[in-house]
């Protein structure tokens, strides 16, 4: 039996726990191709068009995998925790997908609501696992394996770490530090953000990304905003955000956002604001199915640039 | 004196402004949207932000200009982005340099300690107990009659004989529940309404049936939506809109604070193509199609403001439902550049092809009957 799970949105956050989880149920994992200019291509094509780039993306690679594995694994992610949702997107997902991707027929679609009750997570993994006629005790130690792997990954990002990415660490004694938020499957996307990360890393750059924060430095953040945001990730890149400008731990902010994200419109404007009355450089890139690498880089090196002399202006300052 | 104002949509300022009057504040009515408060919205607000947010924000800025302090404005819970409007809409008005306090009013469910802080702000003159009865009473029938009103327009439009009457007419009703002082005044206007709507000449024919679903905002303010049922009627078009004022304040307002899931049926109905509830109204959507579709309409009209997310999701499921059953389907998206004109020669379009299908249908049947005869 082969599972196939598309390369796009949840995958880049929770591919860990996903991936460990179905082989060790014994299942063949197979995931979407990396992305490339033709599966973007192929998700423009059914998606409507005003979707967001990362939701057609999504369309893209399921169309990639779909005739290649008995069941193509979609998540509709609900909630994770008691205080969010997902973007209406992400629970709206298996509803577009069957409706714009006509010829899609083996989608396994799997509900995800954590909200408001503990085992939550387990007993759907069990009910997974019961759909596939697996028993309780390989998936108990499939659900546990996961899990830890899961565990395991999130460590690495703290320890500054970018997995997804396949960078173990950085060089702690960069002269920049440059937080760069956006959500996951925009950050960790190499085609979609355009190897940002990796371009930053290379011009001498120290990246933090959300990921990179602990959790509870997160939460704390959460009582400065009047209104908690409806959205998990969103939070999460805000919350991060508010961090760096209390703790003024980095010199600067790039924002990676999609072009026609609905959610993002809100949490742009509140980061800029915010920037601005903290006096924190902020840099805002939307990124479109067209985006080009040229007008990219030079943006790039410019932020950079202006955050290097700063730098040395304060430190000639201070000397 | 607290000079209160608030968003503009659809007739509800006219209870809103009965209602913060008798509350004992100063009321800065709302400017209807016009091109100068779409402008203001569109410079002020980030560019992606919603259609009605740019509107909503617009008005603000106007209504601070001509000295308003307080804004109130409806939060409501996500999944959607108009609960998140106020926070942001505050953020970008303070950093103008506006200088005045945001009331928001979050539906009861979640919040009631906050939503009676924030009407207690509201409230700055002595009320009995009967008083706030009284005035209860009478806003709800302000919005009931005002729902009734244009009810009956959509009936009456597609059929007048005089173009325009009926859109005079439904002004002149609107003006008569803006001007009645009380109870006794209310009922009399009632009565003047079905007659005033009595005395259009109307034809006799039956109209081509079209249901409009979408946003709310687009949906209930006609300037945002470029008069849509205006020109439909005139087309000869019977129009119904899938929600209305007192219907939306009732599912907010009295069906949260019980928990109640409003609108059971229609979500049932939406439930085989649209399984979770995506924050906005696109599983509202979804539903009323459905229920359109099986009260025999010839077709259906989707509004919604570029970018808005629960009915991106929605649009993706739209045109299936309606093919299976049989409805023509077209989608038609609002911002700040879409013209009137535009929609109006795609509207015609669409008219004609309902027009055309639902004549090919009769002739089928009769060719039918026909044949069962011979
Ligand atoms: S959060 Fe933005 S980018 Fe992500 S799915 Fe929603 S609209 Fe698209
Ligand atoms: S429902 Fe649509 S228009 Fe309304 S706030 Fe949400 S995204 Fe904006």
């Amino acid at each position: 039996m082969k599972i196939g799970i598309p390369r796009a949105l949840a995958y880049y956050a929770y591919y860990p726990f996903i991936k460990t989880f179905f082989e060790k149920l014994g299942l063949e994992v197979v995931v979407s191709d990396e992305t490339t200019k033709e599966i973007m291509d192929k998700g423009v094509e059914d998606a409507i068009t005003d979707a967001c780039v990362p939701v057609k993306l999504f369309h893209g690679h399921v169309k990639n995998i779909k005739d290649r594995v008995d069941y193509v694994f979609v998540p509709r992610l609900v909630s994770v925790n008691n205080e969010a949702t997902f973007c209406p997107k992400f629970l709206g997902l298996p509803d577009m997908l069957e409706c714009s991707v006509t010829d899609f027929k083996n989608m396994l679609e799997v509900r995800i609501d954590l909200k408001k009750k503990r085992l939550r997570l387990f007993m759907l993994c069990m009910s997974v696992a019961r759909k596939f006629k697996k028993g309780f005790f390989t998936a108990y130690n499939a659900y546990f394996k996961a899990l830890y792997s899961f565990k395991n990954y999130a460590h690495q990002f703290l320890q500054g770490g970018i997995p997804p990415l396949g960078i173990v660490a950085q060089r702690k004694n960069s002269p920049i530090r440059l937080g760069v938020v956006g959500y996951p499957y925009m950050l960790y996307d190499p085609f979609l953000s355009l190897d940002l990360i990796k371009k930053l890393i290379n011009m001498g750059v120290y990246v933090v990304t959300p990921e990179m924060v602990p959790e509870k430095d997160k939460l704390k953040q959460a009582k400065k905003l009047k209104k908690t945001l409806f959205w998990t990730f969103s939070n999460s890149v805000v919350r991060t955000a508010y961090h760096f400008f209390e703790k003024r731990c980095v010199d600067g902010i790039i924002h990676i956002t999609a072009f026609g994200c609905g959610p993002d419109f809100i949490v742009d404007k509140l980061m800029e604001l915010e920037a601005k009355s903290r006096n924190m450089p902020y840099l805002t890139i939307t990124l479109d199915e067209q985006t080009g690498q040229e007008g990219l880089n030079t943006r790039l090196e410019a932020f950079v640039d202006m955050l290097k002399i700063k730098r040395t202006k304060k430190e000639a300052a201070l000397a | 004196m607290r000079k209160v104002s608030f968003p503009y949509m659809g007739t509800s300022y006219i209870p809103f402004n009965k209602l913060l009057t008798a509350l004992g504040n100063e009321v800065v009515l709302p400017p209807r949207p016009n091109a100068e408060t779409i402008s203001l919205g569109c410079k002020f607000a980030p560019e992606f932000a919603c259609y009605p947010f740019k509107i909503v924000l617009g008005t603000y800025v106007q209504v601070l200009e001509a000295g308003a302090d307080t804004l109130v404005s409806t939060g409501g819970v996500g999944p959607c982005r108009a609960g998140l409007y106020t926070t942001l809409q505050e953020k970008i008005l303070k950093d103008l340099g506006y200088d005045f306090e945001m009331i928001t009013l979050e539906p009861p469910g979640r919040h009631l300690k906050d939503l009676i802080e924030s009407i207690k702000k509201l409230v700055n003159t002595r009320l009995s107990f009967r008083d706030y009865i009284n005035i209860g009473r009478f806003v709800w029938k302000q919005l009931t009659l005002l729902d009734k009103a244009e009810r009956l327009s959509h009936k009456v439009r597609p059929l007048e004989v005089k173009k325009g009457e009926t859109t005079r007419i439904y002004k002149k009703c609107v003006d008569l529940v803006a001007d009645a002082q009380n109870m006794t005044e209310l009922s009399e206007v009632e009565r003047e309404i079905e007659l005033l709507y009595e005395g259009i000449d109307k034809k006799d024919f039956d109209p081509v049936k079209i249901g409009i679903v979408g946003e709310i905002y687009v949906l209930l303010e006609p300037s945002a939506n470029l008069e849509i049922e205006e020109t439909l009627g005139e087309l000869g078009v019977y129009v119904e809109r899938s929600m209305f004022l007192a219907g939306y304040t009732v599912s907010n307002a009295v069906m949260d604070l019980f928990h109640m899931a409003g609108e059971r049926d229609i979500k049932k109905l939406a439930l085989p193509y649209f399984k979770e509830m995506c924050g906005g109204h696109g599983r509202e959507s979804v539903g009323n199609a459905v229920h359109f579709a099986k009260r025999g309409f010839d077709g259906l009209i989707q509004l919604s403001p570029f970018t808005c997310i629960p009915e991106i999701v929605a649009k993706s499921i739209l045109p299936r439902v309606c093919e299976e059953r049989g409805m023509g389907f077209l989608a038609i998206t609002l911002d700040e550049q879409t013209g009137k004109e535009g929609v109006r020669t795609r509207l015609e379009a669409f008219v004609d092809l309902l027009a055309a299908k639902r004549k090919k249908a009769k002739l089928m049947q009769k060719s039918q009957l026909a044949k069962e005869m011979s």
